[in-house]
């Protein structure tokens, strides 16, 4: 027994530092959204859910995680399947280099995207050049201009997630169905893409989330005009205007809620996609 | 091979989309005047050279090593070891830990910060401390995720009762025999730390705010002043993410190199 107690001195640390850095700011964050000084109350999650401001912070956030994720949904897939003719050192690279995108995030990304889109940008020029006056007119710090940056900071996740999901599907498949006279259509019609499908729900709920949760470059593109959930709870906690920190816990909660579904979401469908790929 | 012209079209989008911003914020950086044309006027390095002789960007630069450097030491030292000490020995608390590693993923920055200050902005407690512990504890998936494949590629616990039952003494086995077979994916997944944390922004700039200036807070600032100053900083802490992804992808190919044997 002295051994199994000598052993649990060296997990004690890693459970003192969870519960100071990650339980109990979270715990606050709770008692604090339900709190106005002196008591108990609702009136927090009153007013987001009555402030149609508030409201129109969370439907922005949604459709842009939403679209975003989705469009990197469909392009990866057909990425992956193009990828698939490559062997797999050359692949390995691939995913390597988009692995070192995803480093390329937040500030730095916004402004690479204010060097190719922004009101001098190489692009907005080009357009200009050649006169394409639709084009001309697209504002990089609007809901357009968000959803480019947050493709992109998307695209280089969905293709780590999808990668190990397509991989899984084999070769001896696609060989039986073809004896069995199946064309390639057929075959991912039938068989690859329903297999493949709680794997690509779960990609596209830890990219949801991932968008969901995402500030630094929507700030720094848009500062606090843009209305997402993540730059109200910034917003309200920096004190713009005036700092309002029980609001921004309640707005946080519901944040944090929509997170668990989404995770929670990805954790059971990548459990059912094991099982399809065994 | 011709059906697969389709697909090959969004491969190469993919890779376009992915890399056009990349070159052209690094070839900004190298631009002599770059508003008016579509391709820049010349090349120059002054920019490079204004900014490392800038030295608020030197000490900005030197907070950000400082602090997320600090941040993966302290994972290093008190949170490999536990995971270490629950893998082998208490394999049935393992899914506490990943249960943790999916609350730390699911909750961002942004959420952490609201919490953060609620519990220790009136305290009394130094921000940049909570911000440092806040570090810590997020970097846990890449931790964990790093430690646990390690010792999954050399069959820790078997090597461990080997190197026992050939007489080493159980800190032998785990200083002599352990670590050094687990040290390649481990010194992975902490230089992914870093390199994560290098560039955080929110918890930072929301908890802390430009008091501690890191080179994220600095970029941040130079954004609205100078296009060719902030593309410098891209540039630079591009560069270093590349060196930072090299290295990582040799140490993975040479841990699962090892298990192969």
């Amino acid at each position: 027994m002295t051994s199994k107690k000598q052993l649990f001195v060296w997990i004690l640390p890693f459970l003192v530092l969870i519960l100071l850095f990650f339980i109990v700011p979270l715990l606050y964050m709770v008692i604090s959204s339900f709190s106005n000084g002196d008591g108990f109350t609702l009136g927090h999650y009153q007013e987001v859910l009555t402030s149609s401001y508030i409201l129109q912070g969370f439907k922005n956030s949604i459709t842009l995680s939403a679209v975003s994720a989705v469009i990197a949904l469909i392009i990866t897939l057909f990425a992956v399947y193009a990828m698939m003719r490559f062997s797999e050192p050359v692949r390995e690279r691939i995913l390597m280099i988009s692995n070192l995108t995803s480093n390329f995030s937040g500030i730095p990304l916004a402004f690479a995207f204010i060097v190719l889109l922004g009101n001098s940008g190489l692009f907005t020029l080009l357009f200009e050049k050649w006169g394409i006056e639709s084009l001309t007119s697209f504002s990089l710090y609007s809901w357009g201009g968000l959803l480019l940056v947050y493709i992109y900071f998307q695209l280089p996740l969905s293709l780590m997630l999808l990668y190990p999901i397509y991989y899984g599907i084999q070769q001896q498949w696609k060989d039986a169905a073809a004896l069995l006279g199946a064309s390639t259509f057929q075959f991912w019609r039938k068989i690859g893409v329903p297999i493949m499908l709680p794997g690509i729900v779960g990609t596209f709920s830890v990219l949801f989330a991932n968008a969901m949760g995402a500030y630094a470059s929507a700030y720094a593109l848009t500062g606090s005009n843009y209305n997402l959930v993540a730059i109200r709870i910034g917003a309200l906690l920096s004190g713009d205007i005036f700092a309002q920190p029980e609001l921004a816990s309640a707005i946080a909660v519901l944040l944090g809620v929509t997170m668990i579904i989404a995770m929670l979401l990805s954790e059971w469908s990548i459990k059912k996609t094991r099982r399809n790929l065994k | 091979m011709k059906k697969k012209g389709f697909a090959d079209l969004f491969f190469v989008f993919l890779l376009l989309y992915l890399f056009l911003p990349i070159l052209a914020t690094m070839f900004y950086a190298f631009a002599t005047n770059w508003n008016k044309t579509v391709l820049p006027e010349g090349l120059t390095f002054k920019w490079i050279a204004m900014l490392f002789q800038d030295s608020s960007f030197i000490e900005a630069f030197g907070r950000s090593v400082l602090l997320s450097g600090g941040a993966v030491m302290l994972a290093l030292l008190f949170i490999v070891p536990a995971i270490f000490v629950i893998v082998l020995y208490f394999p049935k608390y393992e899914k506490w830990i990943q249960a943790a590693v999916v609350m730390v993923y699911a909750f961002p920055g942004v959420i952490l910060a609201v919490g953060l200050i609620r519990a220790y902005a009136h305290i009394g407690v130094p921000m940049i401390v909570a911000v440092l512990g806040a570090y810590v504890i997020s970097i846990l998936p890449y931790i964990y995720q790093g430690t646990r494949n390690s010792l999954r590629n050399v069959n820790a616990r078997q090597l461990l009762d080997a190197a026992e039952l050939l007489g080493a003494s159980k800190a032998q086995a785990f200083l002599k025999v352990l670590l050094p077979a687990v040290y390649p994916g481990l010194f992975a997944g902490a230089l992914l730390s870093f390199s994560v944390l290098f560039g955080e922004f929110v918890l930072i700039n929301l908890v802390v705010g430009s008091r501690f200036e890191t080179v994220q807070i600095y970029l941040m600032k130079k954004l609205s002043t100078s296009g060719h100053i902030a593309s410098s900083v891209v540039f630079v802490y591009l560069v270093l993410m590349g060196i930072l992804t090299f290295i990582i992808s040799m140490l993975t190919k040479r841990s699962k190199g090892a298990a192969k044997v």
